[in-house]
């Protein structure tokens, strides 16, 4: 299995630390992983992005041209990568802040209410859990539990406190999809 | 330890730390900052010493006195303040002095950009200063390929008394992998008997200079150095390559830019055609012998780059003549695509030489 995600949005919205946690929970579970931060000056201002590969086995290429799945976090991050996403992909978008509409019929589009569902948990900053919540549970591509533990590394004993609503945001981002899975099917 | 996810250019800063070298002077600028500041924080914690120097030209001028000292040595920077240490780098090798400088290169020429670029490939492979003298350039691919390099780097400074670079693109110092710092051991370093770190009057001074006003002399240390060269040349060649053994075509390219030729090679391969990569690792002294052996036996070669073409000379230096030699590259920071080098890959197939 591999996969090659395209994460998209503004500078702050904790785009870099998204791909971060996915590449440490893809290291712990020994999996081959990349991770390229977009480090030029369009970070200023302008929307950010980082590229994670993560694959069962070794890959060539960090950089990222037709991405399996796209996060996007905002307008300007969808527009650009919506049209790059290969076929059959996923593309996950933040509702609450994506308002344009993908006129692709040849990938699934996942409207994931993140920031709603943040601010239900009373943590706005788990916004970003939900949707990668979201997408684990639909590419399959890492377990929850590793999801946790890379969360409990980066944040440090200081910050613990935060990981049981944070696994709850992940478990909603879960839910998420598998009821509009479900729907389909 | 197990494996650690890192960037880049912090995981140059552990591996140099691991190969015995706790001094370091540099100066910051995008994209290896991030190594300056990995030293600053981690030096004093090994009680080694973190300078940030004024500037570029000053901070390889530190290296030489501290590598005069017999210390294992390093600065860093990026394309711009790269250049401004080209005149130490030419006092280094005419003093024979072992150091260590990185070059995590970026978009030029003049200031440029921030991107990653391999357009200093002349500079790092021809000399790059005044003065007939090379350096051993070596060029990883991986983050875990840097903790070897790093090593080698600082093995070779010493054991040919050279100062040799250590080449990246903003792409692989920005970039995280999981690396694993494994089989490094604590080495015993051999004595440096020429070092100025004091005689107390056992035998005669000890002089660290790159200055001979003698003709004859200054020739007969230019000999010394050629003949350093050719026993470099001989010894410390590095080379990898893949899907070599049934190719009719062959990719060269190094660095960073290998792995997406491997992503195009591996599509190129899906779709039958039989096609390998040689990836140079030391680009001076440059795999010559290698690429003049397999161009007798191949229906063409295609370099890529992440310049206008510049390895791709020494390419055609090693071919002289014996196959077709064509070329793909981007300037400017922009990073070739995967699909772009496929292409180029199919064109060759056909026949179609740039």
């Amino acid at each position: 299995m591999k996969q090659e995600l395209i994460i998209a949005g503004f500078g702050g919205q904790g785009v870099m630390s998204m791909g971060q946690l996915l590449a440490y929970a893809a290291m712990k579970e020994g999996k081959e992983v990349s991770w390229l931060p977009s480090y030029g000056p369009e970070q200023r201002g302008g929307t950010a992005n980082v590229s994670v590969v993560i694959s069962d086995s070794k890959f060539g290429s960090p950089v990222i041209d037709r991405p399996t799945s796209l996060i996007a976090l905002n307008n300007p991050s969808f527009l650009k990568f919506e049209p790059l996403v290969k076929e059959g992909g996923d593309i996950f978008i933040n509702e609450d802040l994506v308002t344009v509409q993908s006129g692709r019929k040849d990938v699934t589009v996942h409207l994931i209410p993140a920031l709603t569902v943040a601010n239900e948990l009373n943590e706005q900053r788990t916004a970003g859990m939900v949707i990668l919540g979201a997408f684990i549970t639909k590419t399959g591509i890492l377990k929850t539990e590793s999801l946790l533990a890379a969360l409990t590394y980066l944040l440090g004993k200081k910050k613990d406190h935060l990981i049981p609503v944070n696994r709850q945001a992940i478990v909603r981002g879960e839910k998420i999809i598998k009821k509009a899975l479900s729907s389909i099917n | 330890m197990g494996k650690v996810l890192m960037k880049g250019n912090e995981v140059i800063g552990e591996a140099a730390i691991h190969a015995g070298c706790i001094y370091f002077f540099g100066y910051p600028i995008t994209p290896q900052s991030e190594l300056v500041a990995y030293m600053a924080k981690r030096l004093p914690e090994v009680n080694g010493l973190f300078l940030q120097a004024e500037s570029e030209v000053a901070a390889i001028n530190m290296v030489y006195g501290a590598a005069s000292a017999g210390v294992r040595v390093m600065t860093s920077s990026s394309s711009p303040g790269f250049s401004l240490k080209q005149e130490g780098i030419s006092y280094l090798a005419g003093a024979e002095l072992p150091a260590v400088i990185v070059n995590i290169g970026r978009g030029g020429p003049g200031l440029g950009n921030i991107q990653p670029a391999q357009s200093d490939y002349f500079q790092v492979t021809k000399g790059g200063g005044h003065g007939d003298y090379y350096t051993p350039v070596l060029a990883p691919s991986t983050l875990q390929e840097i903790i070897e390099l790093t090593s080698e780097a600082f093995r070779i400074a010493d054991d040919y008394r050279t100062p040799v670079i250590l080449l990246g693109d903003g792409m692989l110092g920005q970039m995280m992998e999981p690396v694993e710092f494994r089989g490094i051991e604590e080495k015993e370093f051999k004595e440096k008997d020429w070092a100025t770190s004091g005689t107390e009057g056992d035998g005669p001074p000890r002089v660290i200079t790159s200055l001979d006003l003698s003709d004859i002399k200054l020739e007969e240390r230019n000999n010394r150095l050629q003949e350093k060269y050719s026993m470099i040349k001989k010894q410390e060649i590095k080379v990898d390559s893949l899907y070599t053994e049934d190719a009719e075509y062959i990719v060269i390219a190094y660095g960073t830019v290998a792995r997406m030729v491997q992503s195009a090679i591996e599509k190129a391969r899906e779709e039958g055609m039989k096609i390998g990569l040689i990836r140079p690792v030391t680009l001076w002294p440059f795999p010559s012998e290698v690429i003049s052996r397999i161009s007798e036996d191949i229906k063409g070669i295609l370099a890529v780059e992440m310049s206008a073409g510049q390895m791709v000379e020494d390419v055609r230096l090693a071919v002289e003549g014996k196959t077709p030699v064509s070329f793909y590259g981007r300037t400017g920071g922009v990073i070739p695509s995967v699909e772009e080098i496929y292409e180029a890959i199919m064109k060759l197939g056909k026949g179609v030489t740039a």
